[in-house]
C-alpha cells in the first residue's frame, strides 16, 4: 500500500491521464477484436502478433530513414492484405465450425508469425523514434510524451473514420448484416465469403495502425504480442460483444484502473488487479443475468 | 506388405548404425576433445545464443591455432557438437541429456541465460560432466552446492553494487536515496537483491522499490513516482526492453535524476537506437575492450574486440568475451589436471586462478567467478551526436571521469 499518489494529488492527473492514452490505443486493437468476433465469431489469439508486425513495418520505415508516423498510413494498407491471405489461407477454413477450433487455429498462427518474424527481423528489441518532444501540464508537474498524445488522436481518427464507414458504405452493411444474421444475409445476396474476408483484413489493418503507434511510443519484439491479445480480448470482455462505444470507454478506464492500482498497490499487482477486476465484472454480469432468467419465468 | 517390411528393417538398421557411430565420435577421441553445448539459435534468446556460439568459436579456433592443449605430453584440439535449445529450458535439459547420454560428451559448456542453464545443470551435476558456463549469473545456480558448475562471469547479485557504492562515494560517505524498478524474473530479482544488501551495508534509504510485470512495456507510472520522490539513483534492470523502455520515457517525461544506473545497455545498443537521449546512462557490465586484463591467446580486450569484429563482422558484446573466456578456462584445467579424467578435471577447474583478456578468474566453492569485479560504463556522446560507453567504475580501469549528477533536461 502506497500512499504517495493522496498525498501529491497531482499523480492523480497524471496517472489518469496516462491510462486515458494508453487505454485509447489497447482500444483500438480491441476495436478490431470486438468487429471480427461479433461478425465471424472468431478470436483471433494473432491479434497481439498481427500488432507487432504492423510495427515492424513501421520501424523498417524509420530505418530507411522515412518518419515513422507515415507508418499508420502504409502499415494499415500492407496489413490489410496480410489479413485477406491469412484469411485465404486458414480462416476460412474455421469460420463456421466452433469456437475452440477457431482459437486453435489462430493460436497455431500466433506461434507461426512469432517464429517468422523471429527469423526475420531478429530477436533484438527494437523501436521507432518519432522525434516529438513533450508536453508540460500544470506548471510542468504533468508530463505526456506527445508520442501518446499522437498515438491517442490517431486511434480516435480511425475509430471515428471505421464507424462512419460501417454506417454508411455498401460493404460496412453486409459486415453488419452478416454480423446480425449470416444466413439471412446470404439468402438477401450478401457475399458473405468476401464479407468475411473483407473484415478480417479490415482487423488486420487496425492492428497495423496500433502496431505502427507502438513502435513509437513502446518497443516491439517478435514474442511481445501475446499481452495485446489478452489486453483486448479483456476490453471487449468488459465491453460486451458489439458494444463499439461501450469498447472505447473500456479501454480507456481499463487503462486509468490500471495506473491507479501501480500507484496505490505497488507496480506488481497491476496486471492482477486488472484480471480481478475482469472477474468481478464476469461475476456481476453473471448475477444480473441469473436475475433477469427468473424475471422470464 | 512384405517389401514394405522389409524396407523398415533396413532403414531402421541404418538409423540405429548410423546412432552408433555418432557415439563412438565423441569424448576424447584421436587428438580431438569434444565438448557439448546447447545454445539458443533460434527463439527469444537467439541474438545473445548467437554471440555466445562466436564467442565459443573464436576461443577454439584461437587455441587450436595456437597449438591447441597439452595433455599427457600430446596436443589435442578442441571441437564443440551444438545443439540449437531453442530459447526453451525444457529442451535444453533434454539437449544436455543427448549430449551426455546418446553423443557421449564428457566436458560440456554453458547456454545462454540463467534460466537454460538452471535447466541443464542438474542433468551435467547427475552425471558428473563438468561445465562451465558463462551466461548464467544468477545467485541461485551458486547456492544449490553444485560441484561440477564454474561460471567465469560475476554473480547477478554484483551487477549494479558498484554503482550504489560510487553513489555513496560521491554523497561524501553518506547513505543515498535509491529508486529500483526491476522486472520480476530470476536474474532482475537476483540483482535487485544485490541492490538491497548494498543499501544496507551503505546505510541507504529505497524510496521506491517497484517490480514491473514481465509483459509490461510502460514505465509511465514509476518515472512519474521517481520525478515526486526525487531519488538520487535509480536503479532499472528488465533486460534489453527494460533498459530501451526506461531511456525513451525519461527523455519523454524529462525525468532529472542524479545517477541513472542499468543492465543490459549492450544489448540494447542503448546509443544506437537512441542516440543522445542515453547519455549519462551508467550501464552495468562484464567486460569492456578498454579494460587492461591480459592473456597470451588474446592478447588485452582491444585486440579481442579487433579480431572478433574481423572475424563475424560486428563488435564483440560482453556475452561473446566471456564465452570466449570459458574455453580458456577448460584448456588451462585439463592442462593442470593432465589428464581427462572427469573428477580430475573438475579438481583442476575448481583450484583455476588465472588472468584472461576477460578478467581474473578464480571460483568460490559454489561456482562463480569471484575475482572479477563488474565495471560500470558510462554513454557519453560529443557534440556531434556520436555515442560511446567509456568506463567510469571501479576507478582502478576507469578511462573517463564519471559525470555526475546528471545535467538537468532543461540544461541540456
Amino acid at each position: 500500500m502506497d500512499l504517495l499518489i493522496f498525498q501529491a494529488p497531482i499523480l492523480m492527473v497524471q496517472a489518469s491521464m496516462d491510462g486515458i492514452l494508453l487505454g485509447i490505443l489497447f482500444a483500438l486493437i480491441a476495436y478490431g477484436m470486438a468487429l471480427q468476433w461479433g461478425v465471424m465469431n472468431i478470436i483471433n489469439i494473432a491479434q497481439g502478433d498481427l500488432v507487432i508486425l504492423g510495427g515492424y513495418i513501421a520501424y523498417f520505415m524509420y530505418l530507411y530513414g522515412i518518419h515513422p508516423a507515415w507508418g499508420v498510413i502504409v502499415s494499415p494498407i500492407i496489413m490489410y492484405f496480410v489479413g485477406i491471405g491469412i484469411y485465404k489461407l486458414v480462416i476460412n477454413k474455421v469460420v463456421d465450425r466452433d469456437l475452440f477450433i477457431s482459437i486453435l487455429a489462430t493460436f497455431g498462427i500466433s506461434i507461426l508469425f512469432m517464429q517468422l518474424m523471429n527469423f526475420a527481423f531478429g530477436a533484438d528489441v527494437v523501436l521507432a523514434n518519432s522525434g516529438y518532444g513533450t508536453t508540460m501540464l500544470f506548471d510542468s508537474s504533468v508530463v505526456l510524451p506527445n508520442s501518446k498524445i499522437f498515438a491517442a488522436i490517431i486511434s480516435i481518427i480511425f475509430a471515428i473514420g471505421l464507424v462512419i464507414y460501417m454506417k454508411k458504405s455498401k460493404l460496412g452493411r453486409a459486415i453488419r448484416a452478416t454480423a446480425q444474421n449470416a444466413r439471412a444475409a446470404k439468402i438477401l445476396g450478401v457475399d458473405t465469403e468476401k464479407v468475411y474476408a473483407a473484415t478480417f483484413g479490415i482487423n488486420a489493418a487496425l492492428c497495423g495502425v496500433a502496431g505502427a503507434l507502438i513502435s513509437i511510443t513502446f518497443t516491439i519484439h517478435p514474442y511481445m504480442g501475446l499481452p495485446y491479445t489478452i489486453r483486448s480480448f479483456m476490453i471487449v470482455i468488459v465491453a460486451g460483444l458489439g458494444n463499439l462505444p461501450g469498447v472505447a470507454i473500456s479501454g480507456m478506464g481499463l487503462g486509468v484502473f490500471e495506473e491507479f492500482a501501480d500507484y496505490i498497490l505497488g507496480t506488481e499487482f497491476r496486471i492482477g488487479s486488472v484480471f480481478l477486476l475482469l472477474v468481478l465484472i464476469l461475476v456481476y454480469r453473471r448475477f444480473k443475468l441469473s436475475k433477469k432468467r427468473e424475471y422470464l419465468k | 506388405m512384405k517389401i514394405k517390411n522389409i524396407l523398415i528393417t533396413f532403414v531402421s538398421a541404418i538409423a540405429i548404425l548410423f546412432s552408433t557411430s555418432v557415439v563412438s565420435f565423441a569424448k576424447v577421441v584421436g587428438d580431438k576433445i569434444v565438448l557439448g553445448a546447447a545454445v539458443s539459435l533460434t527463439g527469444k534468446y537467439s541474438s545473445n545464443g548467437v554471440h555466445t556460439q562466436n564467442g565459443y568459436n573464436m576461443a577454439v579456433e584461437r587455441i587450436n591455432s595456437m597449438g591447441g592443449v597439452k595433455v599427457g605430453g600430446k596436443t589435442y584440439k578442441f571441437d564443440i557438437i551444438y545443439y540449437d535449445d531453442e530459447s526453451n529450458p525444457k529442451r535444453a535439459a533434454q539437449l544436455a541429456e543427448r549430449l551426455i547420454s546418446q553423443d557421449g560428451v564428457e566436458f560440456m559448456l554453458g547456454p545462454y541465460s540463467s534460466g537454460l542453464t538452471k535447466a541443464m545443470a542438474p542433468v551435467t551435476e547427475k552425471y558428473g560432466v563438468p561445465m562451465v558456463e558463462a551466461n548464467g549469473a544468477s545467485r541461485s545456480l551458486f547456492t544449490k552446492g553444485y560441484k561440477y558448475l564454474f561460471a567465469v562471469l560475476a554473480p547477478a547479485n554484483l551487477y549494479l553494487d558498484v554503482a550504489i557504492r560510487t553513489a555513496v562515494e560521491l554523497n561524501g560517505g553518506k547513505g543515498v536515496k535509491i529508486a529500483q524498478a526491476f522486472e520480476q524474473d530470476a536474474f532482475s530479482q537476483d540483482v535487485r537483491l544485490g541492490i538491497l544488501d548494498a543499501a544496507k551495508d551503505t546505510g541507504s534509504e529505497i524510496v521506491i522499490d517497484d517490480k514491473l510485470p514481465k509483459e509490461l512495456n510502460d514505465m509511465a507510472a514509476t518515472l512519474a513516482k521517481v520525478k515526486a520522490v526525487k531519488p538520487d539513483v535509480l536503479v532499472v534492470s528488465g533486460h534489453t526492453k527494460g533498459a530501451l523502455t526506461a531511456i525513451r520515457q525519461i527523455a519523454e517525461m524529462k525525468v532529472d535524476v542524479p545517477m541513472l544506473a542499468m543492465t543490459h545497455c549492450d544489448a540494447a545498443k542503448l546509443s544506437k537506437q537512441h542516440g543522445k537521449n542515453s547519455q549519462y546512462a551508467l550501464c552495468a557490465s562484464q567486460w569492456h575492450k578498454t579494460l587492461t586484463y591480459k592473456d597470451k591467446w588474446f592478447k588485452d580486450g582491444m585486440t579481442y574486440d579487433a579480431d572478433f569484429t574481423k572475424m563475424f563482422g560486428y563488435a564483440p558484446p560482453y556475452q561473446a568475451a566471456e564465452s570466449s573466456a570459458a574455453l580458456l578456462v577448460f584448456k588451462d584445467a585439463f592442462e593442470r589436471a593432465n589428464s581427462f579424467d572427469q573428477k580430475k578435471v573438475r579438481d583442476a577447474l575448481a583450484a583455476t586462478d588465472m588472468q584472461t583478456f576477460y578478467g581474473n578468474i578464480k571460483f568460490a566453492p559454489g561456482g562463480q567467478n569471484v575475482s572479477k569485479p563488474m565495471v560500470l560504463f558510462q554513454v557519453i556522446c560529443d557534440s556531434s551526436g556520436k555515442c560511446e560507453n567509456k568506463v567510469v567504475a571501479p576507478l582502478k580501469w576507469a578511462s573517463a571521469k564519471l559525470i555526475h549528477p546528471i545535467p538537468k533536461w532543461s540544461e541540456r
